[in-house]
C-alpha cells in the first residue's frame, strides 16, 4: 500500500509540470496560462515580501512590469486590478457590506437593555444567545473579507498594510460590542488611509467607535478621568515608551480626550455655548458637556480649552514630534525588513515622514527602493497571518475557496487570529514572539492540515453538503519556477523522503524555504 | 557549570533522530531528583492588589473606594474580607483556596512589591521584569531572568530543565540553551510519527532552529504520554476540572515529573472599567487563580513540599477608584509566594501604613521590597546559590531574605 502510494506520487511529482496548466485546473487564473520566465532568487524573495507570498499571477504581473513599477502600482491599488469576480461576489453577500454600524449599535444597546431587564430563565439565555451569535457571525464576516482580500487582491501591498495597521491599531473584537465594529473600523478608518498621511489615521482610529470603546475613552469625562486610551495613544499609537513623554503629558492628554465618545441615541440637550461645540459623525460623538475646558500643557506646549479643536490639535502636536517619525518608521521596517532594523534605514525612513508630513505611501516607497530592504531578503520569519496566507495562495493558485473557516482555524492555533489580540500592543512582529518550540511544532502541525487535505476549505460556508475530499498539488508548475531552484540541499532530500504527495507537502511547507521570506 | 549544556548539544547534534527514536520518553528533559522546584505566575495587566490582599484598617481606603471597596472582616458575612491579621485581610472569592492555605502556613504575601520602572505601561514593566536586568544600563532582550537562573542551575550540583506552559516563549526564559514551551490549555494526540519528525527534524539540521525543531516534536510526544496518564485517572477524579484549573492539574502533574523552573502567564487584569468588589470581573479572576493554585499544589503530590511559587504583576493600580468603577495604571503591588514547606502564613518585607501621604505620587503603593532582591534572595536559598551565581541571575543587586524559604 506504502509502496503503491509512493510510486503514484512519484508520478504526480515528475509530472507537476505539465499538470499545473492542464484540464484538472480549469479555474486557474489566466493570466497563469502564459510561460513564466525564470526568476532569480532576488526577484521571488523581494515578491514574497511585498505581497502576501507568491501565486502565479502575481509572479507574471511582476515578471511583466519589472520590480520598480510594480511597485509602483502597489503603492496606488487603484492600478492593479479588481477581486476575481467571484470573491467580490463573496464579499458583496456578507452582511457588513451593507453595514451602518451606528444603527447597529443602537439595536444591540437596546437589546442589552431589553434582555437584561427580562427575568431569569430559558427565555433570556436564549435571547442572549441570539444576540450572541449576531455578534460572532458580524465579527466572523470581517475576519472572512480580510482573508479572501489577503489571499486574493491583486493590491497585495494593501492588505499586507491593512493588516499592519490594525495590527498597530489594535482592538480586540470580544469587548464590550466591538464584534458589532470591527469590520466597519477596518472598512473605513484603516483602508482608506493605509497609504495616506499618519495624522488621519490617527485621527480616524480615534474617532472610530471600536477603539473608543476598546480603550474606554468613551467613559473618559471631565472628573471622571480615564486615561487608558491617552496612555496607549502616546506609547502604542504614535511616540514609542521611552520617547521623553512623561505620566504628566499622559494625564494631560486624557483631559484632552474627556468628551470624546460614542452617541447612538438623542443629542444630548446642551445650553446654547455648548451646543456650537457639539461634534457628532455616526456613532462618534464630542459632548462639550463632558469636556474638561481647563487650560492644559502636552510636551511642553500650551493648549487652551476650546473643545474638540483641542484634540485635533494635540494629535498634530504629537504626529509632528520627530520621535514619531521614527517610532512609525521603525515599526514598518521592523514588519517587512528586518526584526533589527538598519538605524540608518530608519532614519532615512523617518526623514521622508518629516519632510512628507507622514505620508505613508512615500515612506514605504524609501524602504522597498532601499538596499538594506534588498540586503535583509530571505531572512524574515513569517508571522502566522503570513505563513498561512502565503500557503493557501502557493496550495491553490487563484483558485477561489468558498468557506474560510479552517484558515481562521489555523490562525487559531498558531495564535493570530484577527481581532483576537487581547491586549492593545498588537501581535508581534519578529521571530522571537513567534518562533519558539512549541510555536514551530504548531506550525508543522497546520502545514501537515493545509498538505494533506483541502480541509474543508471548498465546502459551503452554511455548512450544507459537503464537497470531495483532494489535497493540493504543491509540486506545481510555479513550484518548479519559482521555488525548486532555491531549495536547500537538505530539504530537497527531505522532500525525496516523502512518502505521499500529501507528505510531501506537508514537508515543503515546513521547510526553512517556506518559513522565511 | 559548560558540560551538561555541551552535553546536550552533541546530543541534539545526533539530530532529531536519535532523540525520537525508541518510543521518545523524556530523556532529555528528565530531571534528576533532588533540588527545589519554582513556578512563576505571571499576571500580565496589572492586577488590583488592593482589592485582593485589602489594607482593611486604612480607612483611606474605604473613603477613595466608595464604590468597590471590599467590606471590612465579618465572620457573619462571606462577601466580606478574610481578616489575616489587624492590618490585612483577603478577598473574598478566595477565601476557600488561597485562604485556606494561608491558615496552613503554605502562602504568604510580600505588599509594597514591585519594580522601579516609572513607565506605568504594561508592555514596558513586563519587559523590565522579565528581562531583569539593572534599569540604568542597556537592555538585552536575549538574557531574561529565569533563563540565566536555568543557565545557572545547569550543572552537575544543580540538574535543572525548564519550561514555559504558553504557546509563546516568554522573555522571561530568553537566553538559555533550549526551553521547551507548550499551552496545555488543549493537548492532543501528536501529529507526527518518529519517522516524520525525523525528516522534519533533519531538514533543519544546522538551522538555528534545529533545537527548537526538534525539542518541540518532542515536547508533543511526551506531553502526549503525560496526558494518557490523565486520561486513565480522569474517572477517578471526583471534580471534574476545566479552563485554569485543568491547566494548573497538568502543570502540576509535568512539574512533578520532569520539570524544575516553569513558567505561566495569565491576562485579563486589566480592569479600568467595572472592576467589581466581593463579586465582578476582578472576584471572577482571582477566584479561577486561586483554585487553580490549590489544585496545583495538590496535583504535585508530595512534591509540593519541594516546591515555591510566586505570583506577580508588572504593576499595581491606583489606591483610588477611578471614574468608572475601575482602577487606572500604579505603581507597587503584591506579590504572592507559595509551597508546601515555606513559612507562610505571614506579611513578609518592608511595609507602610497606608494613607494619603504615605501613597507614591499620592496615588499608587510605593515599592519597597525590589522584585530583584527578592526573587534573587529566594533563588539564593532554594539552591543555595553562591554570590557569583546570583549576581549572574540579578547583577547589581543586594538580596534580601524575606526568611519565607
Amino acid at each position: 500500500m506504502a509502496g503503491e502510494r509512493f510510486r503514484s506520487s512519484c508520478v504526480c511529482i515528475a509530472c507537476g509540470l505539465l499538470l499545473a496548466g492542464c484540464a484538472t485546473r480549469t479555474d486557474l487564473p489566466r493570466a497563469s496560462a502564459a510561460p513564466l520566465t525564470a526568476m532569480h532568487r532576488d526577484d521571488t524573495l523581494w515578491l514574497e515580501r511585498v505581497s502576501f507570498g507568491l501565486d502565479s499571477a502575481s509572479v507574471e504581473s511582476y515578471r511583466q512590469l519589472g520590480r520598480e513599477r510594480f511597485l509602483e502600482r502597489q503603492l496606488h491599488p487603484g492600478e492593479t486590478g479588481a477581486l476575481p469576480a467571484p470573491i467580490a461576489a463573496e464579499i458583496a453577500a456578507l452582511d457588513i457590506s451593507h453595514a451602518d454600524p451606528a444603527k447597529w449599535l443602537a439595536e444591540v444597546n437596546a437589546q442589552y437593555k431589553v434582555i437584561n431587564a427580562m427575568p431569569d430563565g430559558t427565555d433570556k439565555e436564549q435571547a442572549r444567545k441570539a444576540l450572541n451569535d449576531r455578534g460572532n457571525k458580524l465579527a466572523y464576516e470581517a475576519i472572512r473579507r480580510d482573508l479572501l482580500r489577503a489571499v486574493y487582491s491583486p493590491a497585495q501591498l494593501q492588505e499586507q498594510m491593512v493588516w499592519f495597521w490594525l495590527n498597530h491599531f489594535s482592538v480586540f473584537q470580544y469587548k464590550a460590542n466591538l464584534r458589532w465594529l470591527v469590520g466597519d473600523y477596518e472598512e473605513r478608518a484603516i483602508r482608506p488611509h493605509v497609504f495616506g498621511h499618519f495624522k488621519d489615521l490617527v485621527m480616524a482610529s480615534l474617532e472610530h467607535p471600536a477603539m473608543l470603546q476598546y480603550l474606554d475613552n468613551n467613559q473618559n469625562a471631565a472628573g471622571h478621568i480615564n486615561e487608558n486610551y491617552a496612555r496607549e495613544l502616546l506609547e502604542l499609537h504614535t511616540l514609542g515608551v521611552g520617547s521623553g513623554y512623561t505620566q504628566q503629558d499622559v494625564q494631560e492628554l486624557a483631559r484632552v480626550l474627556t468628551g470624546v465618545g460614542i452617541n447612538v441615541g438623542d443629542t444630548p440637550k446642551l445650553r446654547p455655548e455648548l451646543q456650537r461645540m457639539y461634534v457628532r459623525r455616526g456613532a462618534f460623538e464630542f459632548n462639550p458637556a463632558r469636556h474638561d475646558f481647563g487650560p492644559k500643557t502636552l510636551l511642553g506646549h500650551p493648549i487652551s480649552g476650546r473643545g474638540f479643536g483641542e484634540v485635533e490639535d494635540a494629535v498634530g502636536l504629537i504626529v509632528s514630534q520627530p520621535a514619531c517619525a521614527r517610532f512609525v518608521s521603525r515599526e514598518l521596517a521592523l514588519y517587512f525588513v528586518a526584526d533589527n532594523p538598519p538605524a540608518a534605514l530608519v532614519e532615512r525612513m523617518a526623514q521622508t515622514f518629516m519632510r512628507t508630513d507622514g505620508d505613508i505611501g512615500a515612506v514605504l516607497h524609501s524602504l522597498f527602493m532601499s538596499h538594506e530592504f534588498d540586503l535583509a531578503l530571505g531572512t524574515k520569519f513569517k508571522d502566522p497571518t503570513r505563513y498561512v496566507v502565503s500557503a493557501i495562495r502557493f496550495a491553490y493558485d487563484g483558485r477561489p475557496i468558498s468557506n474560510t473557516r479552517p484558515v481562521l482555524n489555523w490562525l487559531n492555533g498558531l495564535g493570530e487570529a484577527p481581532y483576537g489580540r487581547q491586549t492593545p500592543d498588537g501581535y508581534p512582529m519578529t521571530e522571537l514572539g513567534w518562533a519558539s518550540s512549541g510555536q514551530i511544532s504548531r506550525r508543522f502541525e497546520i502545514a501537515r492540515a493545509i498538505g494533506a487535505g483541502n480541509a474543508g476549505l471548498f465546502d459551503p460556508e452554511d455548512g450544507a453538503a459537503a464537497s470531495a475530499a483532494g489535497f493540493p498539488q504543491l509540486s506545481n508548475r510555479l513550484y518548479f519556477e519559482a521555488v525548486e531552484p532555491f531549495l536547500a540541499a537538505r530539504t530537497k532530500e527531505a522532500l525525496n523522503r516523502a512518502n505521499s504527495q500529501q507528505e510531501w507537502n506537508t514537508f515543503l511547507l515546513s521547510s526553512p524555504e517556506f518559513s522565511y521570506e | 557549570m559548560n558540560e551538561p549544556h555541551l552535553n546536550r548539544r552533541a546530543l541534539l547534534k545526533l539530530g532529531g533522530a536519535a532523540l525520537l527514536s525508541a518510543g521518545v520518553s523524556g530523556r532529555l528533559f528528565a530531571a534528576p531528583a533532588g533540588g527545589a522546584r519554582f513556578l512563576l505566575v505571571f499576571l500580565r495587566g496589572g492586577y488590583d492588589s488592593t482589592n485582593f490582599l485589602i489594607p482593611y484598617s486604612s480607612s483611606f481606603y474605604y473613603e477613595t473606594r466608595p464604590n468597590i471597596a471590599i467590606a471590612k472582616p465579618d465572620p457573619a458575612s462571606n462577601t466580606s474580607a478574610l481578616a489575616l491579621d489587624a492590618d490585612w485581610a483577603l478577598a473574598p472569592a478566595v477565601r476557600e483556596s488561597i485562604g485556606s492555605m494561608y491558615l496552613q502556613r503554605q502562602v504568604a504575601f510580600v505588599p509594597f512589591a514591585g519594580t522601579e520602572d516609572l513607565s506605568r505601561s504594561h508592555f514596558e514593566t513586563q519587559d523590565s521584569i522579565e528581562l531583569g536586568q539593572p534599569l540604568s544600563g542597556p537592555r538585552d532582550y536575549r538574557s531574561g531572568f529565569l533563563g540565566r537562573l536555568s543557565e545557572v542551575l545547569t550543572g552537575p550540583a544543580h540538574p535543572t530543565s525548564s519550561i514555559a506552559f504558553t504557546d509563546a516563549l516568554p522573555l522571561s526564559f530568553e537566553g538559555a540553551a533550549m526551553v521547551p514551551n507548550l499551552s496545555l490549555k488543549n493537548v492532543g494526540k501528536p501529529p507526527f510519527d518518529e519517522r516524520q519528525a525525523r525528516i522534519l527534524s533533519d531538514m533543519y539540521t544546522g538551522h538555528h532552529l534545529e533545537a527548537a525543531v526538534s525539542n518541540g516534536l518532542e515536547l508533543r510526544h511526551e506531553v502526549a504520554q503525560e496526558m494518557a496518564e490523565e486520561m486513565s485517572e480522569a474517572n477517578r477524579n471526583a471534580i471534574n476540572t476545566k479552563g485554569f484549573e485543568l491547566e494548573a492539574e497538568r502543570m502540576g502533574r509535568l512539574m512533578r515529573d520532569k520539570y524544575r523552573v516553569g513558567f505561566i502567564d495569565i491576562g485579563g487584569w486589566d480592569t479600568h472599567v467595572g472592576e467589581g468588589a466581593a463579586a465582578g470581573p476582578l472576584a471572577t479572576n482571582l477566584g479561577s487563580l486561586g483554585r487553580g493554585l490549590q489544585v496545583f499544589s495538590q496535583s504535585l503530590g508530595s512534591e509540593w513540599n519541594n516546591t515555591v511559587v510566586v505570583v506577580l504583576s508588572e504593576f499595581g493600580r491606583t489606591f483610588r477608584e477611578n471614574g468608572n468603577r475601575g482602577t487606572d495604571h500604579g505603581h507597587g503591588t503584591v506579590y504572592w509566594v507559595l509551597g508546601g514547606s515555606i513559612s507562610g502564613g505571614t506579611i513578609a518585607g518592608e511595609q507602610r501604613r497606608l494613607a494619603q501621604n504615605t501613597l507614591f505620587q499620592n496615588r499608587d503603593y510605593p515599592v519597597l521590597n525590589d522584585y530583584r532582591s527578592v526573587l534573587g534572595g529566594l533563588f539564593r536559598t532554594l539552591w543555595g546559590l553562591s554570590p557569583e551565581q546570583s549576581s549572574r541571575v540579578f547583577a547589581q543587586t543586594s538580596l534580601v531574605d524575606l526568611k519565607l524559604v
